[in-house]
Formats: C-alpha cells, sequence, structure tokens
C-alpha cells in the first residue's frame, strides 16, 4: 500500500496527452517533460533507495511478521520488546562511550595537529599526505593490522608495554563494562588513527583562510601564543569547528566496522564494544533463526529519531554563530 | 564570467605560497636565533613522530606479510622479518583469491561511478539549469535525506532490494544492489547543482540560440566547465564503494565464486586463516588505494577542503 503511495507522490512528471503540445502552454510541458526526463534517473533512485526505505522502516518498525508470510500490525509490540532488551541499553551506552572517547581523542587531535602544522615551513606536503592516508585504506586492512597489534599472545602493543615493564593488556578483548573501558579505548584508538585526517586537512584549510593581520594586531598588542591562538584562531574557525562537531558526532553514533571488525564480528566481551548499528545488524541478520527485521527497524527509528533530535538541536542551539 | 570563476576558483583553490601569509607565529619571530632552533627541534619531532604514528604501522603491514606463520605469531614479535618468505604474499593471494575480490571491487567502484555520473550529473543538471516545474521540491527532498544516515536504513534498504516494489525484481548479489543505491547520494547533487549554478546563464543561451539541444549543451559547455567538480565527486564516489563495508556485507555475502568486496572478503576469511596471509592480504588491498592517493593527492586534498564540509 504505502509503497504505491510514495512512489505516486515523487513521480516526477504530469503526463500530458501528446496532443497538447502545441502553442505555448504546450511548448511550456514539453520544456518540463524534457527537463524532468534528466532527473528521472536520479529520481527513481532516490525513491526506490532512500525516500521509500525511510517510509518502509517507519511502517516495518510498527508491524511483525506472521507464520506462514506477511505481515500484520504490531502497534508498539516491537519498541516494548527492545526497550526490554538488556543488550539495547548496553548498545546505546557504548555507543554514547564511543561517541564520547572519540570527541575527547579524536576531537582535538586534528584540531591541535592542524595548528601546528600550519606553523611550519617545511614537509608540509609530506606531512599532510601523511595524515591522510589511512583514510584511505581500505577499513578492513587498517582494523585487520590494528587487531594484529592489540593480540594479547602475540601483539606488538603488549611487546611494547612488557619493554617499558607495564602491566600487559588484553586491548578490545578486555573484560569490564566501566565506563572509559579498556576495550573502547581501544577502538577509538584505532578509529582515531583511521579517520582523523579527514578533519585535519579541513581545519588546515580554515586555518589558512584566517588574514594574517589578526595575529599582527594582537602581536601589537602584546598576546602572547596562547592568548592568540583563545583569541582568534578559535574564534576564526568556529564555524568551522560547530560543523564537524556535529558531523562527528552524528558519524560515530553510527559507528559499526570499527568494533565489528576489531572483535571478529563479535560484540567485545560481555558485549562492551557492542554499538547500536551493531545491534541493528544483529537483529536483523545475524540472530539464530529467523531474521528479526521488526526489532531492527524499530531500533532504527530510535536511532534515527536520536540523531535527527541531536543534529537538529544543535543547529538550534548553535544558529546565531552559524 | 566573474561567477564561473569564483566556482572554478572554490574547487581548485591552490595554497598561498610558503611564507606569504601570516601564521600564528610571525616569520620574524622564526628567523631570530632562539626561535630558529625551537623551530628546527618541533620541525623533526613532529616528522619523527608523524612518521612513527603514521607510517610505521603500514611498515608493519607490508613486513609482516613476509613472515613465516611461526614468526608472525612469535612472542614477541619480530620488528623486521628475520626470515623473509616472500611466498607468503602468493599464498595469500591465492588462498583468498585477491584476484578475484579486487575485480570485483574495481567493477563495483567503477560502475557505480559511472552510475553516479550520468544520473546525478543530469539531475543536477536539470535542477541548476532546466529549472522543471516542482525542481526545488524534489531538490529539497534529496538534501533532506542528508540528515538521515544510510547505515540506520540498512535493514528497509535490504529488504527494498530484495524485492524491488513494482517491479518485484530481486537484485541482492547482483552489482546492482551496489550501484543503483549509489546514485541517491545528495551529496553528489549538492555539489554539482552549486557549481552548475555558477556558469553564466549567457553561454547557455548563446548555445541555445545556436540551435544546441540540451544534452548538447550537458555536453560541450557544461561538462568541459565542471571538470573540477566532477574530478571531486568521481574520487569520492570511488572512495566511497572501496571503502564501504557494512552494505557490500549485507548484499554480496556468500556467494561462490565469491561476489564479495576486497574488505568483506578479507574480512570474512580472517578468522579461518593464519595470520601472516591475513597481513599480507590486506597490505595487497590496501596497495591500490595507496597508489590511487598518492596520483590523486591534489584533487582529494582539494575536494576535502573545498566541498567536504556538508551544508
Amino acid at each position: 500500500m504505502a509503497d504505491v503511495a510514495t512512489l505516486r507522490r515523487s513521480k516526477p512528471a504530469p503526463r500530458p496527452a501528446r496532443q497538447l503540445a502545441t502553442g505555448p502552454f504546450g511548448r511550456k510541458v514539453r520544456r518540463n517533460l524534457s527537463a524532468h526526463g534528466f532527473l528521472v534517473g536520479a529520481v527513481l533512485c532516490f525513491t526506490f533507495f532512500s525516500w521509500y526505505p525511510i517510509a518502509r522502516e517507519i511502517i516495518m518498525s510498527f508491524q511483525k511478521a506472521v507464520l506462514g508470510g506477511g505481515y500484520t500490525w504490531a502497534g508498539w509490540e516491537n519498541y516494548i520488546r527492545i526497550f526490554h532488551d538488556p543488550t539495547f541499553w548496553q548498545a546505546w551506552r557504548n555507543t554514547l562511550e564511543f561517541t564520547l572517547l572519540a570527541l575527547v581523542i579524536g576531537y582535538a587531535v586534528p584540531f591541535c595537529v592542524a595548528v601546528l602544522l600550519n606553523e611550519l615551513r617545511h614537509a608540509k606536503g609530506y606531512l599532510r599526505a601523511l595524515v591522510y592516508l589511512p583514510v584511505m585504506l581500505p577499513p578492513a586492512s587498517a582494523l585487520l593490522l590494528f587487531a594484529y597489534f592489540y593480540n594479547p599472545q602475540y601483539g606488538l602493543f603488549d611487546d611494547i608495554l612488557r619493554a617499558l615493564h607495564l602491566p600487559t593488556s588484553q586491548w578490545v578483548f578486555q573484560p569490564g563494562t566501566g565506563f572509559v573501558s579498556t576495550a573502547m579505548v581501544s577502538v577509538v584508538i584505532a578509529a582515531t588513527w583511521m579517520n582523523m585526517g579527514g578533519a585535519t586537512l579541513i581545519y588546515l584549510a580554515a586555518l589558512q583562510n584566517i588574514p594574517g593581520e589578526l595575529y599582527e594586531a594582537a602581536e601589537l598588542d602584546g598576546a602572547g601564543l596562547f592568548s592568540r591562538i583563545r583569541h582568534i584562531t578559535i574564534p576564526q574557525t568556529k564555524l568551522i569547528l560547530i560543523m564537524l562537531l556535529m558531523l562527528q558526532v552524528v558519524a560515530t553514533m553510527q559507528m559499526f566496522v570499527e568494533s565489528f571488525v576489531l572483535t571478529n564480528g563479535g560484540g567485545g566481551v560481555g558485549n562492551n564494544t557492542q554499538s547500536v548499528v551493531m545491534l541493528i545488524y544483529q537483529y536483523a541478520f545475524a540472530m539464530s533463526g529467523a531474521s528479526n527485521y521488526d526489532s531492527a527497524s524499530a531500533l532504527g527509528v530510535v536511532l534515527m529519531l536520536v540523531l535527527a533530535v541531536f543534529s537538529g538541536g544543535f543547529l538550534w542551539v548553535t544558529r546565531e554563530r552559524g | 564570467m566573474a561567477g564561473l570563476g569564483t566556482g572554478a576558483a572554490r574547487v581548485s583553490r591552490r595554497r598561498p605560497a610558503t611564507g606569504s601569509t601570516r601564521t600564528l607565529i610571525s616569520s620574524a619571530q622564526l628567523n631570530r636565533r632562539r626561535g630558529k632552533i625551537t623551530y628546527r627541534i618541533i620541525l623533526t619531532l613532529v616528522i619523527v613522530v608523524f612518521t612513527l604514528v603514521f607510517i610505521g604501522p603500514l611498515y608493519f603491514l607490508f613486513a609482516d606479510g613476509l613472515k613465516s606463520t611461526q614468526e608472525a605469531i612469535a612472542t614477541p614479535p619480530t620488528l623486521y622479518p628475520h626470515h623473509l618468505h616472500p611466498s607468503t604474499y602468493k599464498a595469500a593471494f591465492d588462498r583468498l583469491d585477491i584476484a578475484r575480490l579486487l575485480w570485483n571491487t574495481l567493477y563495483y567502484a567503477f560502475g557505480a561511478l559511472a552510475f553516479q555520473l550520468i544520473f546525478d550529473v543530469a539531475a543536477a543538471y536539470s535542477l541548476s539549469k532546466l529549472r522543471p516545474a516542482l525542481g526545488n521540491v524534489i531538490f529539497f527532498m534529496m538534501l533532506a535525506t542528508l540528515m538521515i544516515p544510510s547505515t540506520v536504513l540498512v535493514v528497509p534498504q535490504y529488504v527494498t532490494i530484495a524485492d524491488l516494489p513494482i517491479l518485484h525484481i530481486n537484485l541482492i548479489g547482483t552489482p546492482e544492489a551496489i550501484w543503483l543505491p549509489s546514485v541517491a547520494n545528495a551529496f553528489n547533487i549538492f555539489l554539482l547543482k552549486r557549481f552548475f549554478d555558477s556558469i553564466p546563464a549567457e553561454f547557455i543561451e548563446a548555445a541555445q540560440i545556436d540551435g544546441a539541444s540540451r544534452l548538447r549543451i550537458l555536453r560541450s559547455i557544461v561538462l568541459p566547465i565542471s571538470r573540477p567538480i566532477i574530478g571531486v565527486v568521481s574520487v569520492f564516489g570511488l572512495v566511497a564503494v572501496w571503502k564501504d563495508f557494512l552494505w557490500p556485507l549485507l548484499v554480496e555475502y556468500g556467494y561462490s565464486p565469491t561476489r564479495e568486496t576486497l574488505n568483506v572478503g578479507i574480512w570474512q576469511a580472517s578468522g579461518t586463516t593464519e595470520q601472516n596471509l591475513i597481513i599480507a592480504a590486506s597490505a595487497m588491498a590496501a596497495v591500490p588505494t595507496i597508489i590511487f592517493f598518492l596520483i590523486f593527492q591534489r584533487n582529494i586534498i582539494a575536494g576535502l577542503t573545498s566541498g567536504g564540509i556538508r551544508g
């Protein structure tokens, strides 16, 4: 039912009869038709793979499968079921932990690196390429390498700890669900190494757009290095800082591949690195027995709402500065 | 002309020459004796630390693929292969069928690129220059999808692909399952439309007076001018498919002969294959992207710093 309605609404071109296509009105229709002709491929793809799935996700979250095929309405049943699933809360807690840790580590580091690189007069291209190189690697390559480093028996990282006479760690497989768990920090380290290049280069570009006169004026007024950073560098890049803060939170809330590859498809010890998107995947495709699209859709809607409320609220709070 | 100039400049802007812009610390300060020494120390430190942090892991990625299985899982790990086993690479290449995985990935990436270029360029051209009725509504609806990240939609997308509404076609396991959804990329349309908007209307009108059709105008005027932005869109289109994990895992998983991408194929093998083979395979998977990066470095960095910021 719903698919027909959605399709009809988004079908771009009205279908006028051929004989209408004369006179000024007809010319207009014909112009429009050919313009829609250029649009039709993209509009169909958006309809099938973006607009329709959005509607379908909401519909599916209120449906359940019946024996023998087909779907029936389920009311809030799916939502109530996932709210009673302890893994649901665990996954949200882990995702928030990842997002916060990624903010602490992954948000400040690229900015500091960009400020530092912007001051250097040599090896600029080399350093820039260096920082961005890991972003280009296939995530499985980078993460399997980190899984190898993290290995508690023959991994490099434990070897470094042993050389420094520090206690060794199980890294991603370290049990424990404290708020800053070793397992999650390990995931964040790998994720930051993989992804920080993009933000760094964007900050660098923003830093290069700061007019040099501002720094000169500040220096004449006797402003020291840190007060120049505080009163010029940060305010001048504020817009980008705010934009990237939002994009990074939205991106890290969808963490999947990092934890999935590092823990070999599981969610760590006692699900301590299980993320919300991983749980969607497990509900829908990896649970024992029949795939459970109902729970997965309900969880998808919850995540969609959380992200929409977050980005809407964020844009609203920062609207004056933006 | 002015509008076009800014549009083109926005994409291919080069950095001002070194030293010509004033940054946090003035050149005068650096040229003093103490400044010079401090700068030298910091520069050396930065180069050494960054090389260690970013090239270091890559060194192990390539070097550990040369170890034998025993050496790869030895405690403590060796810092360099004591006995070279180049055959590890050969074994990984054969066991994981890297040639096939690589071919699949290339096929998906370039196919997706072709679909994106054809449909997204045509749509952006229509929205920007032909301005059909309801065009703004369609554009707004496309932009609205940026608010809803694709990972949230994997389940309904999967169900839709498994049984396309009305047509009742199952695309699971076909390359189209990757190609067609990649077209629904609002960011591409946004970047392209913004660039097309900066092409002056007089160009188009002049061509119309000469009797050029709309397709001809797109091909002979719009596309040649838009080369920089098309470069940016293409690079990011390829990289997106190359790096994607969750979607290919869902739609191309578990066929024989394999239809998986490099990412998924190597991950799948990692559970059952020796550590040194996995590292060698990961290294081989990284080589094409590293080469691609070194060639297109300039476009990638320009694209990031111009259109990389969404919104």
